[in-house]
């Protein structure tokens, strides 16, 4: 986010697509609703089905799926159209703003209603209600990320910000809410393919030395990005990929097109998995290592809205497993050759892998990662930092870009419109979507050995539209088969008006049925995001 | 009422969001979950996964000792058979097919300390940047 959640309140307008907030961001919502129903805060919400949020929406646009750039596009040719453009900030803090003006020109609220199926008014009423907000702020989730153009979806919001002068004050801003709860410092740390800790570009050789140069490597850093989830399980199938070492993660539930994944697990050389339980994917290991949950645990996690917070260990560790990061310690030494008298030296932990604890290893990240150097264990008591937070003395950075952009100029970027990977067909005539509830979460792994979890929402259903489910014989309860290109699910339907006709919905949370045996694997070309919420499907009684 | 041996101060394991949890621990087992009030991202609210969402701490199938694949079964292992058949499968691999045969994947649910860690593991002694985890998904 490029905002905190403390000043979500302060918005006059809140434009939330792809989110369904009050299930995967309860808390957060709570701040939205807040908005709307103590200041008169005016919402318009983008998605195509009936969610709760729906209930405090001055507007609630619901286009066909995967047609977003066209929406976006549209609204910011009638906030130019309108001149309701801020445009002494697109004149002092953007750039490329006539490429952007030429892209829009054609893009029409008439030209959009015929491909999103919004109403041209709708559209018109929406630019108008962001485009006058004295402070604005997007939001948005998986459903806009999770497209194979993704990241196109992503930079038509920030063209919309850019466009409006909406950066840099409360209230204002683009937010992605992230989805786990550490998937912002996943990524923050270099849990990328094509990042060092705090996004320095793996193709920056002054940057790639100077890790070689802290780490005292035997082997260099490679210049070029390596692969992603998606790439590296292709790579197995192909031959190129021979071991994987799997930490927290079950790719075989979460990742797109569930059957390929298996595949490749089955025929990997060597699979090693660290985790709590024995999931879906550890059980085709060659060897599991046990770690500890969070609460057995010492280190910090980093919230959607940048902030480092402390986690700290509650009890004592469970049998003989092991803390994750002495698992790590451990195959570091075992992988530099440290001698276990090297090891008991703790003098030199970063070519020892003997850390004096988590906060040892937070110390190297903070001489290694500028925008993190003035972060230290004693700071983040009570509240945590959010970074950047640049030195000892700096108070962190709960709004970023209020000056300047973090690369100077904001850049906008002129976009088209294309359409999904997959549209429905004859064959396959309904769009699949899928998504969270509130009662679980991802997998299922933490949240369904939760017993009062899993007594409100025990399995998957399969949501269909009334009239849809009316026109085939289906009835809410009754066995039904999805099938797409990649493979078929059986569940339970369930009939409800909150879905518009011609879409199926399901969650991932349940292994029993696995929607993501069905999703497509196609993915966006910059993020490398899989389309998650637009797969060609057909249903058919069992 | 219960009173509880310790309160210790953390953080949701669930979603970004981030909440602070104060877990109630009685002997050893978390029994109750509340927020404080001047709690950064969540001002003592907090929606049902963390509030009643730490069963899975204690369950009974928590693995608590390291497994290997002997005659195509898991079985239990020592951790230092278990640690030395990793990192010698993994130095065999890298040294007949070259690093990037190898691939990592962090997780969105460990700590920045461990994450840091597995990458440093990747690219430092193993060689690549086939670092990654599923938070694209
Ligand atoms: S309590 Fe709920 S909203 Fe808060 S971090 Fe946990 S899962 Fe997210």
């Amino acid at each position: 986010m490029t905002n905190s959640i403390a000043d979500i309140h302060l918005a006059d307008v809140l434009l939330v697509t792809g989110s369904n907030t009050t299930e995967a961001h309860p808390v957060i919502s709570l701040e939205m609703k807040k908005a709307v129903r103590k200041r008169g805060a005016k919402l318009i919400l983008i998605d195509p089905r009936e969610i709760e949020l729906a209930d405090f929406a001055a507007i609630h646009i619901r286009p066909r799926s995967g047609t977003d750039v066209a929406l976006l596009n549209a609204m910011a040719h009638v906030i130019l159209a309108e001149g309701l453009e801020d445009r002494e900030f697109i004149a002092a803090r953007t750039e490329n703003f006539e490429a952007f003006k030429e892209a829009v020109k054609d893009c029409t609220p008439q030209w959009a209603e015929d491909i999103t199926g919004v109403p041209a008014d709708m559209i018109v009423e929406a630019a108008q209600v962001y485009g006058r907000a004295g402070s604005a702020a997007i939001f948005w989730a998986m459903g806009i990320t999770q497209s194979s153009h993704g990241t196109d979806n992503v930079q038509a919001l920030a063209n919309l910000a850019l466009l409006t002068g909406n950066f840099g004050r409360p209230g204002t801003g683009v937010n992605p809410l992230r989805g786990q709860n550490n998937v912002q410092g996943a990524c923050d740390m270099g849990g990328l393919p094509n990042v060092l800790t705090g996004y320095q570009p793996v193709t920056d050789e002054a940057a790639r030395t100077k890790f070689e140069n802290a780490w005292q490597t035997k082997v260099k850093i490679p210049p070029a990005p390596g692969l992603t989830v998606t790439e590296l399980m292709n790579g197995v199938l192909e031959g190129r990929i021979k071991a994987l070492y799997i930490m927290g993660e079950n790719p075989i539930l979460s990742d797109p097109n569930t059957n390929h994944v298996r595949e490749a697990l089955e025929e990997i050389e060597f699979l090693a998995v660290q985790d709590i339980f024995l999931n879906e994917t550890a059980q085709m290991a060659h060897v599991v290592l046990p770690g500890v949950s969070f609460a057995e645990k010492e280190g910090t996690f980093t919230n959607t809205e940048r902030r480092v917070q402390l986690v700290r260990p509650a009890l004592p560790i469970r049998g003989g497993a092991r803390r994750d990061l002495d698992i790590i310690c451990d195959l570091g030494q075992r992988l530099s050759g440290v001698s276990a008298d090297d090891s008991t030296d703790v003098v030199h932990p970063v070519t020892n892998w003997n850390y004096a604890g988590a906060s040892a290893v937070w110390d190297e990240i903070a001489a290694l990662t500028p925008t993190m150097a003035g972060i230290r264990y004693e700071r983040l008591v009570p509240h945590g930092l959010q970074w950047p937070c640049p030195a000892p003395d700096h108070p962190g950075t709960p709004i970023l870009h209020k000056e300047k952009f973090t690369r100077g100029l904001g850049r906008f970027t002129p976009l088209t419109f294309r359409e999904p990977a997959e549209n429905p067909d004859e064959e396959y005539p309904f769009v699949l979507n899928t998504g969270r509830v509130l009662q679980h979460w991802h997998g299922g792994t933490l949240s369904r050995r939760s017993e009062g979890l899993d007594w409100v929402v025990p399995e998957g259903e399969i949501q269909i539209n009334d009239a849809d489910g009316v026109r085939l014989g289906i009835a809410t309860g009754d066995l039904i088969r999805v099938k797409s290109r990649r493979g078929e699910v059986t569940g339970k339907a369930r009939l409800t008006n909150k879905l518009p006709r011609g879409m199926v919905f399901m969650t991932f949370h349940f292994a029993e049925v696995p929607a993501n045996a069905l999703t497509n694997d196609a993915v966006d070309p910059v993020a490398k995001i899989p389309e998650f919420k637009v797969s060609a499907v057909k249903i058919e009684r069992v | 009422m219960i009173k509880p041996d310790r309160i210790v101060t953390t953080i949701c394991p669930y979603c970004g969001v981030g909440c602070t949890l104060n877990l109630h621990i009685k002997s050893d087992v978390v029994y109750r979950v509340t927020s404080p009030f001047d709690a950064p991202a969540n001002h003592g609210n907090l929606c049902v996964k963390g509030r009643f969402g730490y069963d899975f701490i204690h369950a009974k199938d928590r693995l608590t000792q390291p497994l290997m694949r002997k005659d195509g079964k898991l079985v239990p292992a020592a951790w230092d058979e278990a640690m030395g058949y990793v990192a010698e499968r993994l130095l065999e691999i890298r040294d007949k097919y070259g690093p990037d045969s190898i691939g990592f994947l962090v997780s969105a649910k460990c700590t920045n300390e461990e994450n840091y860690l597995l990458q440093k593991v990747a690219r430092g002694l193993i060689g690549t940047n086939n670092v990654d985890h599923c938070a694209r998904l």
